[in-house]
């Protein structure tokens, strides 16, 4: 980092390890993540590709069947713990919620630093259990399959996994707290940016699902190290019990997952349509109503699984209801864009993928949902399919969108939006093209999980190879032009975007304790049609062409 | 920052409601912990009736109820900790923790005996132990007693978490200022309260429901 | 298909044509939806692109009316997804009564079936075209799920239970049979066929495999050599309930309730036979829980439903 440059920032005090390390800035803590949890997306994104390729024939010609099993189960684990459900709150949220509430830091600043610790103590039992041998459960954990009969690091893994856990729980802890004590005056909850409505609607989900899984992930480890048989049927234990721990807190874990994406994209499009969120209570109360629904749905992972037919249509008419705060969601955006004055930098862009990607995930859920077409679905590739359209075409796209919207917040410097912009639709392109077929695949039958498939499935298997590969240049080029800007990028300033939230009215970095005087909210989030905002805008673009 | 630990805070009142607000919040996280182990106790024990009742009264009976009451005897001592903190008698609060954490040693004590009588006995399905039950349906006796390890360890675990705490704010206890004692010994306080509720639920589901 | 790309499953089986129109109407609802939603955005994003002359007047940021009646809108046609999909998914309870029972046994990384007639076949499944077949599952080791993508079918077979799955094949010919819960290292390798084939060609191909020993006939030997008979048999010294008839029936326990005497209540009074007690009887017999595999205990329930009288089928839960 050059903040030799940038006197008075919070990337002025102190370059060394300790300065970095020992650091309870929230500020930092962000960057700490940002950096760990990018290897983690990377080391999950290699093995993705390597499955890709793996599967672009239809023997299993490049590796084993146990090589892959690990590929895929470990991709599972790695994604979801290690990179999905910290990255938008622990990095981008971890440096914003403060600054948008004006509040110094979070409530527990040491708690912050801490709980990334907890981290990396957590990541390296999940890294040894790559290196040493693997696990071959698939991220799911089933029993018995992963009590009485895998081989790999499976207790490993799981004990890594638990430890992730209280990291995801302190910070959720932590963000609850800060939302309720440290709002600025004047900041009442209806004045909040929608990124902190779902900060918080996203912690409560931390904070109560997590310990499930810990207790079930316990239990595993104790019945594979001591046979205690809680999920084993010659004991008199019920290996469907162990579905029911598990998605109870792995449902809602997906919209830990999602929820913060919603809220970076709210951000994102008021600001470059220059228009007010369209229908904001409803968004930021659609928030909450999916993190209590989806407390409610975990059976519907379960329709096949011999859980008795009624409690299978009463979780489908469940998630049906939680389909809904989605569509509303969906409709608001949408619906923000009109009458607007809409351009497009690379934030932007990223933000209508999202819509897009996000649109025609949610709507394959629909299937899913619906009972006797689940039957045909479950297990295939139309899941698979629709799971990585909302949480690698949601998810990753919105926090991508968000990455280069605060980017020049959190560094002081601008990247190249030509850049940007193709990077942003190359990971358009690519995404569609490596998952699109995946729907296909999912309806003609083809189960998930296989190292090999029966050739009449090759070409659309082929398509989503392909597609893979152009995704992986797609995630490479921001890595290279944000990496440059870091040192080449010319300098930002304090609003760059001319956005109306409070994290914009303090410097670009912004000091050590966010704010040289401590802001006071007289106006509803987004008065972007207040005077004052409406036309002016700075524009990077066109700034670069003038160079 | 006159008095505050984070530097988020203005005043020391502030630091002092947020901090009660995270513990709660914390027990909430907890109580569904605590809250799904028992839903799987509770699954068993319906399928498993007539064994887990019979395996019940392999537990000791006069040492669950004698740990009960020095639990409970804990959570009163806790409270005159919290008692004395916001009087400001220092001296108090530390002798009313110090016989806190004494009474909790005393239980894990117990519990040990207690586990040691189990494993002697055979009943211990971990670890490899030979497990040797006398009584009808061993196969599910060994669940229940798979599952009353895990609880009660789970329950001593967080016990000794809170003795950990408890030595660590006395070593701290001299640097720490008036303000910062008292939100301390609150929020403690708090936790340990709830620890106890577990047990108070343990103890009549795992020794007493069967009988 | 066009040029060998696969873009429709076939339908072979009664269910499949159904589970089709609701799959083509999602479909349908799906691709209007995210058109018309694409095209708004695209169209908003043209229109309203910064520096256009649109017209930009009457700006709105919130209209009750618009939001309750997309509200609304998605509610109903949730509701109507939901209450489609349910009322064909509840048929999987509901077998034809005369259906035909095959019985499939899920293990690492195999399919075994075994016919009524007592043909075994592993990894193939030979069934007539036009009438209902159940199979009634087991698994031995880890779960297995049975998948018969051109039926539209698929149930878990769960260690410790057994689950049903029915279907009429419709059209004739191989269908793929496929492993669809990851079960472990071969878990792609377990699978196989299914073949539909005309019901005469169905008798003649069994007429070919033998007739091999019925699994009710296995099952009444396995019966006798564990013992069972002596103690429930007619002519025992010990006091145990008389197994004639007793599958589909109600039992009164010594609890003063009621079970019916399902396929979980007969696997349960095997592996645990102290948890339900009948009434009147002494809990003096033996647990059989490790003593028996899940292939052995398909052979005892099918001898104990082979002592009712038939349609056994039809008493399913």
């Amino acid at each position: 980092m050059t903040n030799a440059t940038m006197p008075g920032t919070y990337l002025a005090e102190g370059s060394g390890p300790r300065a970095w390390l020992l650091t309870t800035d929230h500020k930092r803590v962000a960057w700490l993540y940002l950096i760990s949890l990018t290897a983690f997306f990377f080391l999950g994104g290699a093995m993705a590709v390597l499955m890709r390729i793996e599967l672009a024939t239809p023997a299993g010609d490049l590796v084993s069947d146990d090589v892959y099993n690990r590929l895929f189960s470990l991709h599972g684990i790695i994604m979801v713990w290690f990179f999905l459900i910290p990255s938008i709150p622990a990095t981008l949220g971890n440096f914003l919620l403060p600054l948008m509430i004006g509040a110094r830091d979070l409530a527990f600043p040491r708690l912050n630093l801490a709980s990334w610790y907890v981290f990396i103590f957590g990541s390296l039992f999940a890294l040894f259990a790559v290196v040493a041998g693997g696990v071959d459960t698939g991220w799911t954990f089933y029993t018995p399959l992963s009590t009485l009969y895998a081989n790999g690091w499976v207790s490993t893994a799981a004990f890594g996994v638990f430890i992730v856990g209280f990291s995801t729980i302190m910070t959720g802890i932590n963000f609850i707290v800060t939302v309720h004590t440290l709002r600025a005056p004047g900041l009442t909850w209806f004045r909040l940016p929608i990124f902190v409505w779902t900060l918080y609607a996203t912690s409560l989900v931390m904070v109560l699902a997590t310990p499930v899984l810990a207790a079930s992930l316990i239990l595993i480890v104790l019945e594979r190290i001591f046979g205690i048989g809680i999920f084993n049927p010659e004991l008199g234990g019920d290996p469907l019990l162990f579905q029911h721990l598990f998605w109870f807190y792995s449902h809602p874990a997906v919209y830990i997952m999602i929820l913060p994406g919603m809220g970076v994209v709210s951000e994102v499009l008021p600001c470059f349509s220059r228009r007010p969120l369209f229908g904001y209570k409803a968004v930021a109360l659609s928030s909450m109503a999916i993190a209590v629904f989806g407390f409610l749905v975990w059976g519907h992972h379960m329709f096949v699984s011999g859980q008795s037919a009624y409690a299978g249509v009463v979780f489908s008419f469940l998630s049906f209801c939680v389909a809904i705060p989605s569509a509303i969601k969906v409709f608001n955006w949408s619906l923000t864009l009109r009458k607007a004055e809409i351009s497009f930098e690379t934030p932007m862009l990223y933000a209508l993928f999202f819509l897009a990607l996000f649109t025609f995930g949610g709507l394959a859920g629909l299937f899913l949902a619906a009972l006797a077409v689940d039957v045909h679905l479950h297990d295939t590739y139309f899941v698979i399919a629709h799971f990585h359209y909302i949480m690698v075409g949601g998810m990753v796209t919105a926090y991508m969108a968000g990455l280069h919207f605060w980017w020049p917040k959190m560094t002081g410097r601008t990247y190249s939006e030509t850049a940007g912009r193709i990077a942003a639709t190359v990971t358009f392109v690519g995404f569609n093209l490596t998952f699109f077929p995946q729907y296909m695949l999912g309806f003609d039958g083809m189960p998930r999980r296989y190292h090999t498939y029966p050739p009449e499935f090759q070409f659309w298997h082929v398509l989503s190879s392909a597609g893979a590969v152009v995704l992986a240049i797609g995630y490479l080029m921001p890595l290279f032009y944000l990496g440059l800007s870091l040192f080449r990028g010319a300098r930002a300033p304090d609003n760059l975007w001319n956005a109306t939230g409070l994290e914009w009215q303090t410097s670009s970095p912004p000091p050590p304790h966010n704010f040289e005087t401590m802001p006071v909210v007289t106006k509803p989030a987004y008065a972007y049609d207040m005077k004052g905002l409406e036309h002016e805008r700075f524009s990077p673009h066109r700034e670069e062409a003038a160079q | 920052m006159s008095g505050t630990e984070s530097v988020a805070f203005d005043t020391p009142q502030r630091e002092r409601s947020a901090d009660n607000f995270a513990i709660w919040v914390f027990i909430g996280s907890e109580a569904m912990l605590f809250g799904a182990i028992f839903l799987v106790f509770l699954i068993a024990h319906i399928d498993f009736g007539p064994a887990f009742a019979a395996a019940s009264k392999h537990l000791s009976l006069p040492l669950g109820t004698f740990n009960t009451a020095v639990l409970i005897t804990s959570s009163f001592t806790m409270a005159l900790a919290h008692m004395f903190s916001s009087a400001r008698r220092w001296r108090a609060t530390l002798l009313a923790l110090t016989a806190t954490a004494a009474l909790a040693l005393c239980f894990l004590v117990v519990k040990g005996i207690e586990y040691g009588r189990e494993i002697g006995e055979g009943l211990a399905p971990v670890l490899g132990l030979p497990f040797r039950y006398a009584g009808p349906d061993p196969v599910h006796a060994e669940f229940f007693f798979g599952l009353y390890f895990t609880m009660t360890s789970l329950h001593a675990l967080h016990l000794i978490g809170g003795i950990v705490v408890i030595v660590g704010m006395m070593t701290l206890w001299r640097t720490a200022s008036p303000a910062n004692r008292v939100r301390r010994v609150v929020a403690l306080g708090l936790y340990w309260h709830f620890v106890d509720i577990v047990w108070v639920f343990m103890f009549p589901v795992l020794y007493l429901i069967n009988r | 298909m066009s040029f060998g790309i696969p873009f429709f499953p076939q339908e072979a089986s009664s269910q499949a044509g159904q589970v089709d129109a609701l799959f083509y109407t999602l479909l349908a609802f799906s691709v209007v939806l995210g058109l018309a939603l694409t095209g708004l955005v695209v169209g908003y994003a043209v229109k309203y692109r910064v520096g256009s002359k649109a017209d930009r007047t009457g700006k709105r940021s919130r209209s009750l009316p618009l939001e309750m009646s997309w509200t609304i809108a998605s509610l109903v046609i949730a509701f109507i997804f939901f209450g489609w999909g349910a009322v064909l998914f509840l048929r999987r309870d509901h077998p034809p009564a005369d259906a035909l029972e095959i019985t499939g046994l899920g293990k690492q990384w195999i399919w075994q079936f075994r016919h009524p007639g007592g043909q075994r076949e592993i990894n193939e499944l030979h069934v007539p075209v036009g009438k209902a077949v159940v199979v009634s599952l087991a698994a031995q080791d880890v779960i297995h799920s049975f998948y018969v993508p051109a039926f539209r079918i698929k149930q878990d077979a769960v260690p410790g239970r057994t689950t049903h799955i029915w279907f009429i094949a419709t059209e004739p010919g191989r269908y793929h049979l496929f492993c669809a819960q990851y079960c472990g290292t071969q878990h792609s390798e377990m699978g196989g066929w299914v073949t539909a084939m005309a019901p005469e060609q169905y008798t003649a191909w069994l007429n070919r495999q033998g007739e091999g020993e019925t699994l009710a006939a296995s099952g009444e030997k396995l019966f006798r050599a564990l013992g069972c008979s002596g103690c429930h048999g007619p002519n025992s010294k010990v006091r145990a309930p008389s197994l004639d008839g007793i599958f589909g029936r109600p039992v009164a326990l010594d609890n003063q309730q009621t079970v019916i005497a399902d396929d979980r209540y007969l696997r349960d009074s095997i592996l645990n036979p102290k948890k339900e007690i009948a009434a009147g009887y002494q809990p003096v017999m033996p647990s059989f829980d490790g003593l028996i595999d899940e292939g052995e205990m398909q052979m005892l329930l099918a001898y104990l439903k082979s002592l009712s009288p038939q349609p056994a089928a039809g008493a399913k839960p």
